[in-house]
């Protein structure tokens, strides 16, 4: 009963969504004051809609209702409580389901606090949004219907693939949807401003709120898959350039892209229609990434034969938002031409090489991850396209992106001065050198070290560089610099966290990838072994009982020069309901790089294993990187400009002119 | 129509046989591993570069799946007998053909993939320096102070944004 | 800040601004046509029936086998087995579900004695599992090598079991079925490939 309740608020919300599509646009047309309000209502009233259509799938897999076929494929009696609620979203239905409860999240973010946008650009944008719906609520009830029956009922579920039995992994697809989707509202916003015909200033700031939280879930979301990567895999990878992957890394480089360029606008109103087209853009990656990850398509062509109804679906709807999307660019967007001078050394000028850099790495990633897929579909063979192609054609891209990133915060507006800036970069430059030099003594095998130290330490350096420009450090008494810290605009603190925490995810990025160090072999209980500084003694391994798994546990004691450091348990997981096993690998965290310890197969039954032991140098250094970056962004999204768009903390009726923030501009730029 | 769907039940069985043999960690055993160091790193070297057929998107020096260790082995074997790191990878690509390596190789078929990159990035350069230039061009209206009557046009404008 | 009035309705353009001229349109027909010709492009590609690429190996010699004989067999296989005669090449294991699929098939080919089929027991995890399998099913094979670390079935280039090969009488492999050979890919492929084989 639950489980129909849940598939008619699904089609409730389909009709409202289409109500929604349609009424507020016929108003902001028309200046119909109460048919452009409907938008607001009907993004309430899907938001409740499609959230009470979520719970009911959640009840079903909650109770384990075996009468349901998604449950019964993705689910199992036996299986802790927390693996049942995320299986809801852990299978195909289910995942898409909550794509369109974030997407309607997001919607009813928008019309319950965007009281202070104009009214006919907050009705377009959400019956753009309702638009979006539309495709996805007819793809999920015509293609992918969750709320299947299955009758007769069996006994037990399937159980879920163990690998997603995590709690990292339970949390990782929620998260990359609230990045991916968060993108709809730019795009939605960047059709409405087309189909009005005008970008500006204003408009730039309303969305930059938006994107910037995209971007938020996104970098935690692409971290979070990451470092379950890292310690579930085995081997301490950390990325792979696995089409998977690649989905979701492409929106969040054009996305950061657009994040750069909407300053560009907001600041000089210009880079307006490139703007829009990236807003575009970013969202249709999120949309190939979404379905291509889902329809395993990636993996062969041969996965549209096996269930074309999906594929071709999916083929039209890309077609149709990004067509649509394109033809209306093509159409609107000559008329967004921008004016003024634009000087290649400036501020804009940095950000538009940032933008240059960033879309050929996105266009660059695009290319590989799809060009098997395009090869076979023209039958010219069969290609891999794999890590070492991506390695080298992104990591070159990156070096002048991060050289620039110093020097674009240092240029003013409009007319820069870029012997003045690399000037005060001396201190930036010195600290490469010495972090390079430091490096090349460590291993003179390869440039790579070298180069990645030099970079994170030109680029962290530089950003407290602008910090200590900003807030005149060392000019001023220290007091006054203090005072000017807290003075300073959010967003302003927000860019340096990002950019420092980049230039530390970097020092993580290279240590792991040039020094890791490795120990394979088969040990008896009593052995030791010595990788790096420290020495690892196998104690033996014994049977534990798991929820609803069955596990070897070994045991490491780990000493550095004859004192004890910590005790490493790994284990080696088998769940018996999906016939599958899983590696635990046992962590030992250190700023100085991390103790990796995996336990493999038994060896000869006088209780040796096989163990392989990592030394991942820095590896901590990334994670604290991208968490600085999503810190940045949070701090960021606190800006009070920001709040134009967003929840006002003085509201102010209709009187207000639509630009409060216009005069505050000067002072903080 | 009954051939689409033997052919495609077939396809699952040996799809749900070959995943049912893949693990997904660890890769290199101990048995395996070369006495020479110098050796062994190069194994390790050309296991990254070579696809395991049965695996999604691992190279056989990640991949548990026992075709992976017999290629690892293999390779190994071959650079003991002397072989160059090109002729073990030229070997294995005479038998599985391009598919196997993860760096595909330069040929006609892959010319826009490894030259695509580089293009973009000349055609984005270009496109930014026509850009740049021709706003270098244009008078820098903004450095010029508004006259009275562009003052007074902007306050009217500023006043009657439509809400 | 030209470009502040010309925001409203786009059919007045109160700032009298000419509407952008075909130059000025044409980058921003890019993206549009891009997508064109990648939509048009999986559309075609799509369209086709998906085809297994064919074996590297077509065409060529069979490579320098010798593998030595299963338990209970005294004669193993090597690639001077192959010549004189058309014959099929199948690589199997007791451990393959797939293989036991098609094994029916493979007796009745040779209950007939239609072809010789030749076996490349690979990757046994004990000597006597192969045999043993044999034993219970039967054995359709003429000859039968053992395969237990891999060498010959990387040197066919096989992924994964079943897969067969058709020799012929040079010794050089014309054909590659991937996959459990169903009674329709004998009628219909399988055995077409031999009789043409045959004549030549």
């Amino acid at each position: 009963m639950i489980v129909e309740l849940g598939h008619f608020a699904l089609i409730l919300a389909l009709a409202v969504a289409v109500i929604q599509g349609t009424l507020p646009m016929l108003g902001a047309a028309r200046n119909h004051g109460p048919w452009m309000d409907v938008a607001r209502t009907a993004a309430l009233g899907q938001v409740a809609l499609v959230g009470l259509s979520f719970a009911c799938l959640m009840y079903a897999y909650v109770v384990s209702d075996f009468s349901v076929l998604n449950v019964v494929r993705n689910s199992h009696s036996l299986k802790p409580m927390l693996y049942k609620v995320s299986g809801t979203w852990g299978n195909h239905e289910g995942s898409m389901l909550l794509w369109v409860l974030i997407l309607a999240l997001f919607g009813a973010a928008v019309a319950a606090w965007g009281r202070n946008l104009p009214p006919a650009l907050k009705a377009r944008t959400l019956a753009v949004q309702a638009w979006i719906a539309i495709g996805f609520y007819l793809f999920i009830l015509l293609t992918s219907n969750p709320f299947t029956r299955m009758l007769p009922p069996p006994a037990d579920g399937l159980g879920l693939n163990p690998l997603l039995q995590d709690p990292g992994l339970a949390f990782h697809p929620p998260l990359l949807y609230l990045g991916y989707v968060g993108f709809s509202i730019v795009f939605s916003f960047a059709i409405a401003a087309l189909i009005e015909g005008r970008v500006d200033a204003a408009w730039a700031r309303w969305v930059r709120p938006w994107t910037l939280a995209a971007w938020v879930f996104l970098t935690a979301g692409i971290a979070l898959g990451s470092w379950w990567a890292y310690y579930e895999l085995g081997w301490g990878g950390w990325w792979f350039w696995d089409p998977v992957e690649n989905a979701s890394f492409l929106p969040w480089l054009t996305g950061t892209a657009l994040l750069h360029s909407a300053i560009v606008v907001e600041k000089r109103e210009t880079l307006k229609a490139w703007t829009i087209f990236l807003a575009i853009v970013t969202f249709g990656l999120s949309l190939l990434g979404t379905f291509l990850v889902r329809s395993g398509v990636l993996t062969s062509v041969h996965a549209f034969a096996t269930d074309p109804t999906r594929g071709v679906f999916i083929l039209l709807l890309l077609v149709i938002v990004l067509g649509g999307s394109f033809a209306l660019f093509a159409w609107r967007g000559p008329q967004l031409a921008g004016g003024g001078l634009f000087r290649p050394v400036s501020r804009e000028g940095g950000l538009l090489l940032n933008n240059l850099i960033l879309s050929t790495a996105a266009a660059a990633v695009l290319l590989g991850t799809l060009y098997p897929l395009m090869l076979e579909a023209v039958g010219g063979g069969k290609v891999s396209v794999g890590p070492p192609f991506f390695n080298a054609v992104f990591v070159p891209l990156m070096g002048p992106l991060i050289i620039a990133m110093a020097v674009g915060p240092l240029l003013p507006w409009k007319r820069g001065d870029l012997s003045g800036a690399l000037q005060r970069l001396w201190i930036a430059g010195v600290a490469a050198a010495l972090a390079g030099a430091w490096a090349w003594t460590r291993d003179m095998s390869t440039l790579l070290g070298l180069l990645g130290m030099a970079m994170a330490a030109w680029l962290l350096v530089g950003t407290l560089v602008e910090l200590a420009g900003r807030i005149q450090l060392f000019r001023l008494p220290l007091t006054d610099s203090l005072r000017r810290l807290i003075g300073l605009p959010r967003s302003a603190i927000g860019m340096t966290l990002a950019h420092a925490g980049l230039a530390i995810a970097i020092v993580g990025m290279t240590g792991d990838s040039v020094w890791k160090q490795e120990a394979i072999q088969v040990m008896a209980p009593g052995e030791t072994v010595t990788v790096g500084r420290h020495s690892y003694t196998f104690e033996g391994a014994r049977d534990v009982v798991g929820p609803n798994y069955l596990a070897i546990r070994g045991t490491f004691r780990v000493e550095r020069d004859g004192r004890p450091v910590t005790v490493l348990e790994p284990e080696r997981r088998r769940y018996p309901v999906e016939r599958n096993e899983t590696t635990e690998a046992a962590i030992h965290p250190t700023w100085l790089g991390d103790l990796y310890v995996t336990l493999g197969d038994s060896q000869g039954g006088n209780g040796a294993f096989v163990t392989r032991i990592y030394f991942n140098p820095f590896i901590l250094w990334l994670w604290t990187g991208v968490g600085l970056m999503v810190g940045g962004g949070l701090v960021s999204l606190a800006d009070r400009r920001f709040r134009v768009g967003a929840p006002a903390a003085r509201r102010t009726q209709s009187a207000s002119p639509a630009r409060p923030a216009a005069a505050k501009e000067v002072v903080t730029s | 129509m009954t051939r689409r769907v033997l052919s495609a039940a077939a396809v699952l069985l040996v799809a749900l046989f070959l995943l049912s043999g893949t693990g997904h960690a660890g890769g290199v055993q101990p048995d395996e591993i070369l006495s020479d160091p110098a050796l062994e790193a190069r194994a390790r070297e050309i296991g990254r570069e070579l696809r395991c057929l049965v695996c999604q998107n691992q190279s056989i020096d990640e991949s548990n799946a026992e075709l992976a260790r017999d290629m690892r082995i293999l390779v190994r074997a071959r650079l003991q007998e002397g072989d160059t790191d090109r002729e073990v990878l030229d070997y294995v690509v005479s038998r599985y053909g391009d598919f196997v390596r993860l760096r595909p190789p330069f040929q006609t078929s892959t010319y826009l993939l490894w030259c695509g990159p580089a293009l973009i990035l000349m055609a984005g350069t270009i496109a930014v320096v026509v850009f740049v230039r021709n706003r270098a061009r244009t008078r820098d209206d903004a450095a010029r102070p508004l006259t009275d009557a562009e003052r007074a046009r902007l306050a009217a404008l500023l006043r009657d944004q439509p809400r | 800040m030209t470009d502040l009035p010309a925001a409203t309705a786009a059919s007045s353009r109160p700032d009298g601004r000419a509407s952008p001229g075909l130059r000025a349109r044409l980058p921003f027909l890019i993206p549009l046509v891009v997508l064109a010709v990648v939509a048009a492009y999986f559309y075609v590609g799509l369209g086709r029936d998906p085809h297994v690429v064919p074996s590297v190996l077509i065409n060529q010699p069979v490579p320098e086998l010798a593998l030595a004989p299963i338990l209970g067999r005294d004669r193993g296989l090597t690639t001077a087995d192959l010549k004189g005669e058309v014959s099929l090449l199948n690589v199997f294991g007791s451990w393959c579900v797939a293989c036991r699929v098609e094994h029916p098939l493979l007796m009745a080919v040779a209950g007939q004695d239609l072809v010789p089929i030749h076996g490349v027991n690979w990757r046994e995890p004990t000597p006597q599992a192969g045999p043993a399998w044999l034993a219970r099913l039967g054995d359709p094979y003429t000859l039968v090598g053992a395969d237990p670390d891999s060498r010959a079935a990387i040197a066919l280039g096989v992924s994964g079991a079943p897969e067969t090969f058709v020799i012929d009488r040079a010794g050089v492999i014309r054909y590659k079925h991937t996959g459990p050979i169903t009674a329709d890919d004998w009628e219909r492929t399988l055995w077409p490939i031999i009789q043409k084989l045959r004549a030549e």
